[in-house]
């Protein structure tokens, strides 16, 4: 039993949609309701099934845990297991999807179908997280999107085509290197085990591609190749302008989860591959990726404080917030990537939230338009003081889980450029300009739209779920050793194991230019 | 003790502000009220009682750790902690108080609307934010309070949400004080590189060897405790509104004016004075960084005071006199006189309160009218209140008698602390004692004008509001009676531990033991009486550890000594300031058939314009910052991410696609299928590879 409890976790989902896809009509009343309720159970139960995995996960043992090996079609291996670095999020997506599901009790528009997309989502995301095998995890990697194209396509806005071929573009081009570095990883390794790869030292000689010398080598060029998807996928400037048209486009339910999960998927990436399996090619492209942050930062802020659509803002806002994780993990530091892991479990939690914000005034007035609302705080104080409590998280106040990642991950991008950091300091300004502008303009002033003068303040559904965020934001602001226990000894290891690597090639540098 | 005295105004903060539909209004604002009053007579308990010597460490909780670094949740107990925990309790406690005459029937809101309890809850969390703050154990923990009460400076200022104007001031407080923080984050992240810590009781005693290392930072190496300190004043500069980011302080104005009282007078606003004085181990190795501390405190005292001069807000009046107080507090403390500029916080507090709620008590009193131009003969309506303002007002210009010394002076509170800092200035830096006597002149100037706008001369405005004018309630009379106690005494009683002589005030803060007296050469005692005739030399100081005690003095820094050692024209020339101030307000505003103001306005008008738009720095950062941030955001927006990004990446794809979906039969997510096609191909392609290379 324990020795599948990671492929319980992942398929329950699955198993519930098969379900309901079978033996569900949901032509009448009570069958939506039905299919509502076998969504909930279904993804209450993976949550509860997620935490005996993290009941038995043993935070100092930094080998993988909970590990199943099978053979599978065609001579590839199904291999699971999550350490230090994955568990969260794990424990993030199983947290967060009866929220989802939660939140879009409302919807009528093929109910069912729409909670298949979300249980076949779920299935695939915590796929991503705890494969340990390289097909494997390509094959959920991408899977992944088909049932979020689903949502944004069929769910989404009057313009979701354009923004789902714009993802579609994005998110191909990035594939297709991805596949590309995976094969020449498998020739050079002779081994589609994750966990054997993190132990292969991938060569770092210099070669030379098409007349151009490239440092680092192999490593250089096959981390290029995985850095173009998952930097599509943070995603990172210049390449996160998919990012505000899908959010605009995807209903409520669907933002929550790209901007939750989804975007995570990228940031676990780098730490699951670029960093452990091809450290010289993180620390010859490092301060490119710093420098990209940084950028992204001030470039995102800014669009972030011009922007009319409420969630256009939040949009932006993420790609800031996101940019804080990349530069973290390439800090390639303790505090820089407990930061980063932070940061995006913290994000999870708050960008999800400002999400459901938006979603609660736009099921009531059917527009994001900010210049449609005003003075929201007369006639829903508790939505205004929920919605001040995230933007505050949002903008990295300490108390909040927004703080410990924003402050870590700065802390440690600190120690590797400080130019870096003065620029993605100048976030802590940006943030809240135009975050607090955001609730100015939404929820202070009189109330004089006459639009607005019978809103309603937020439902009970409602509150409840928005409570486990709240509880959720502020516990791991004072007292974030819940989470820097568990990821801290993984990172120390991997830290390590980077610092060992690194040097070995500045040594090889070094023996190089002396002869 | 200590937790209750941290916790007493959290739990009333959300009892008050979370079960008051439960509990009933009233109740609800007498339990803040209650958990504040425990917490101010704990504190003056730990005052009294607390051993300065004993440096006392509370761990509550472990907070944010990660690798070598480690913080928790702390309290420090010294003497720098103990001061400020009965300036912001006792404050505080008065302020509840006051709030219930105050805040009853506001006029802002509406007919059967709640506001008292939120108001009250909001109170009791900035107080409980602001003492985090001062029993801070670690860099970080003082940035949590700092930010906390940010945001109850936040919820306060836009406490009138209706207002456009309120939420603007509040939007514009939080964000300038960003721009502080900003600094404050990389001064924290600096010392973290230096000494793996952010505890003050391991940096303290590392701040010699930081003062020699040399630290990249940027484009060039910088002495590391000169960097340090820089980065923390400029993060100080926010919080307490010293030129350059003190635009927000006057707009804060838009709060009730409790608020203003508590926040932006007697604490949140010191909290940079704090820093300073808490960071004195950092601070008396970064010379340079001192004396930047001192130009930007002195040019704030005279810019805030100039401005102070034509305001016409009753509260915008007190509000610049806070600012220019708090330039005083800061040259103190970047002459390294942290004990003087601790001093004048301290009275500052008392004084700059009582002011306040009784402006405060003014407004009450004429239906929140807060044009002075609209007041005139308010004494006779409101006698109380008149005498609070008074003793405030002398208080703050600084009146006492000059000269005479029966082992303490004798004056007002800000008497004696002032004439401390003005004292301390010609010791230290004569161009700054120049700006602060300058400064005093106007500071008795517009204080004068203030009174006799307000109390004397003729009704002006509405008759029917001068008619209605009334006393305030008991509840509201207390506190300024309290306060008024403070700010007659303070300056006296407390002379003895912050300026007497550097004995005293090393007992006083526990950073040197008496015994260490002893055991130097010459144990001649420094008394005041000695130094002020002149008499006495600068004794060996015996060695002090940084961080022992409650602030750092360096062996070679003899300011409180040499203080005592200026001219008798000079320990005189504050007094002649105020009394300068004194005699031309009185011309302007008192003496019969004045027309000066009127006179003045017209011939030196382009002058009368620039102090009125307060040196136009709102119009200056609005042109080259707000409207260049959203102009480059719309640009960055529109032509960045518009045009030349998706343009590029995207423009010419856009071109086939749509084509490529139209041919499968134009489905709506015909995208879907041509995603998965392309991924099982994807998967088809990596298989067969995989299968060839196995086999070969």
């Amino acid at each position: 039993m324990a020795s599948s409890l990671l492929s319980l976790t992942i398929f329950t989902p699955a198993v519930a949609a098969l379900i309901m896809a079978v033996l569900l009509r949901a032509d009448d009343e009570a069958g939506r309701r039905n299919a509502k309720w076998l969504a909930l159970a279904a993804t209450s139960l993976t949550f509860v099934i997620s935490l005996f995995v993290l009941a038995g996960f043993e935070p100092a043992n930094t080998e993988f845990q909970f590990v199943e090996e099978r053979a599978w079609l065609l001579g590839l291996t199904y291999k699971l297991g999550v350490d230090g670095i994955s568990i969260l999020f794990v424990m993030l997506t199983t947290f967060l999807m009866p929220l989802v599901i939660l939140s879009c009790w409302d919807v009528e528009d093929r109910i069912k179908e729409y909670m298949i997309a979300f249980l076949l989502l779920e299935t695939l995301m915590l796929g991503v997280f705890c494969a340990l095998d390289l097909i494997l995890f390509y094959l959920f990697f991408e899977a992944g999107l088909i049932p979020m194209f689903l949502i944004i396509g069929i769910w989404g806005g009057a313009n979701r085509i354009y923004a789902a071929f714009k993802f579609f573009l994005y998110t191909l081009f990035g594939s297709v290197l991805m596949l590309i570095a995976m094969i020449a990883m498998y020739l050079d390794a002779g081994t589609t085990d994750i966990a054997l790869l993190l132990d292969h030292a991938f060569d770092f000689g210099t070669v030379e591609v098409l007349g151009v010398q490239i440092v680092g080598g192999l490593q250089t060029l096959l981390w290029l190749a995985f850095f173009a998807s998952f930097a599509v996928k943070m995603p990172m400037w210049p390449v996160h302008t998919w990012l505000p048209d899908a959010h605009v486009q995807a209903p409520t339910a669907g933002s929550v989860v790209l901007a939750a999960i989804l975007l995570k998927m990228g940031g676990y990436g780098f730490l699951r591959f670029s960093l452990p399996m091809f450290p010289v090619g993180s620390e010859v492209m490092g301060p490119l990726v710093l420098w990209m942050s940084a950028i992204a930062v001030v470039w995102a802020s800014l669009v972030a404080l011009v922007q009319e659509d409420m969630k256009k803002l939040i949009a932006y806002s993420s790609v800031a917030h996101m940019a804080y994780v990349t530069a973290g993990i390439f800090a390639a530091n303790q505090q820089g990537i407990d930061g980063a892991i932070f940061q995006m479990i913290s994000h999870g939690f708050i960008s999800g939230a400002l999400f459901l914000c938006v979603g609660v005034i736009y099921d009531r007035m059917h527009t994001r338009d900010i210049d449609a609302y005003g003075g929201l705080v007369n006639r829903m104080p508790a939505y205004a003081l929920i919605f001040l409590l995230f933007t505050m998280a949002n903008v990295g106040l300490p108390g909040t889980s927004g703080f410990v990642g924003e402050f870590l991950s700065l802390m440690g991008i600190f120690q590797a450029n400080t130019w870096v950091a003065l620029v993605m300091c100048t976030g802590v300004i940006l943030s809240a300009a135009y975050a607090l502008w955001l609730f100015r303009r939404v929820v202070f002033g009189d109330l004089i739209k006459e639009s607005l003068r019978s809103i309603t303040d937020m439902t009970a559904r409602e509150r409840m779920t928005f409570a486990p965020l709240v509880f959720f934001t502020i516990l791991l602001g004072v007292y974030p050793s819940l989470v820097t226990d568990i990821i801290g000894p993984s990172v120390a290891a991997l830290v390590g194991e980077y610092e060992v690597a690194t040097a070995a090639f500045e040594t090889a540098n070094a023996v190089a230019s002396a002869e | 003790m200590l937790g209750t005295i941290l916790t007493a105004p959290l739990l009333g903060a959300l009892v008050c502000g979370f079960m008051w539909k439960l509990i009933g209004e009233r109740p609800a604002m007498i339990f803040a009220t209650v958990g504040v009053f425990l917490s101010a007579i704990l504190s003056w308990i730990v005052f009294l009682t607390h051993d300065p010597y004993v440096v006392e460490r509370v761990v509550l909780l472990s907070w944010i750790e990660s690798g070598s670094l480690a913080t928790e949740w702390a309290i420090r107990l010294d003497r720098l902690t103990s001061v400020m925990l009965i300036v912001v309790t006792t404050v505080s406690a008065l302020v509840h108080l006051y709030s219930f005459g105050y805040m009853d029937h506001d006029p802002q809101w509406r007919e059967g609307e709640t506001y008292k309890p939120r108001f009250f809850a909001y109170l009791s969390f900035f107080t409980f934010a602001m003492l985090s703050l001062v029993t801070a154990d670690n860099l970080l923990q003082l940035f949590f309070g700092w930010e906390g009460v940010g945001v109850a400076s936040y919820l306060l200022i836009g406490f009138y949400w209706r207002k456009p104007s309120a939420g603007a001031a509040a939007m514009k407080a939080f964000i300038v004080n960003r721009v502080g923080d900003f600094a404050f984050l990389l001064g924290i992240f600096a010392i973290f590189l230096l000494t793996d810590s952010i505890q003050f009781s391991v940096i303290f005693p590392l701040a010699p060897q930081i003062a020699e290392t040399s630290i990249h930072f940027l484009w060039r190496d910088w002495n590391a405790a000169e960097l340090v300190a820089v980065l923390l004043f400029v993060g100080a500069m926010g919080k307490s509104a010293q030129l350059g980011l003190h635009t927000w302080l006057p707009d804060a104005m838009e709060g009730p004016t409790p608020v203003s009282a508590l926040i932006h007078a007697a604490t949140m606003v010191t909290a940079g004075v704090f820093l300073v004085c808490r960071m004195s181990p950092v601070m008396e190795f970064a010379d340079a960084a001192m004396g930047f501390v001192v130009i930007v405190g002195a040019a704030t005292a005279f810019v805030a005071a100039t401005i102070g001069l034509v305001q016409t807000d009753i509260k915008r009046v007190i509000a610049y006199s806070t600012m220019s107080q708090l330039g005083y507090m800061f040259v103190a403390a970047g002459l390294g006189a942290y004990s003087v500029a601790m001093f004048h916080l301290l009275t500052h507090a008392f004084f700059k309160a009582m002011l306040f709620l009784g402006a405060g008590s003014v407004i009450h009193a004429m239906h929140h009218e807060q044009d002075m131009r609209n007041y005139g003969g308010l004494r006779k309506k409101i006698p109380y209140t008149f005498w609070a303002m008074m003793i405030g007002t002398l208080a703050i210009t600084g009146v006492g008698i000059p000269l005479l010394y029966i082992g303490f002076p004798v004056g007002f509170a800000g008497f004696v602390s002032k004439d401390a800092i003005i004292e301390s200035a010609w010791a230290g830096a004569p161009l700054a004692f120049w700006v602060l006597v300058v400064s005093a002149a106007l500071t008795s100037f517009y204080s004068w004008r203030l009174m006799f706008l307000t109390f004397y001369g003729d009704p002006r405005g509405d008759k029917h509001t001068h008619d209605h004018a009334h006393e305030s309630p008991l509840v509201m009379t207390i506190p300024l009676g309290v306060l008024a106690v403070g700010s007659v005494l303070a300056g006296m009683v407390w002379y003895g531990g912050f300026f007497k002589s550097q004995e005293s005030v090393d007992r006083f803060f526990g950073t040197v033991p008496v015994e260490g007296y002893a055991a130097t050469l010459d144990p001649t005692p420094w008394s005041g009486a000695a130094f002020a005739a002149g008499e006495a030399e600068p004794s060996e100081r015996p060695l002090q550890e940084p961080g022992q005690g409650g602030i750092y003095v360096a062996p070679d820094n003899h300011i409180i000594h040499e203080a005592h050692l200026v001219p008798v024209w000079v320990r005189l020339s504050p007094f002649l300031a105020m009394l300068a101030g004194l005699g031309m307000a009185w011309l302007f505003y008192m003496k019969r058939g004045s027309t000066l103001p009127g006179d003045w306005a017209r011939t030196v008008q382009p002058l009368y314009r620039f102090l009125l738009n307060k040196w136009y720095f709102d119009e200056i950062y609005d042109a080259v910052f707000v409207r260049p941030a959203k102009t480059l955001g719309r640009w960055l927006w529109k032509g960045g991410d518009g045009a030349a990004i998706d343009g590029t990446l995207n423009g010419t794809a856009m071109g086939f696609i749509p084509l490529l979906t139209r041919a499968v039969n134009r489905a709506q997510s015909g995208y879907v299928f041509t995603y998965a096609f392309a991924m099982v191909l994807g998967l088809v392609v990596l298989i067969t590879w995989m299968t060839i290379a196995q086999g070969s």
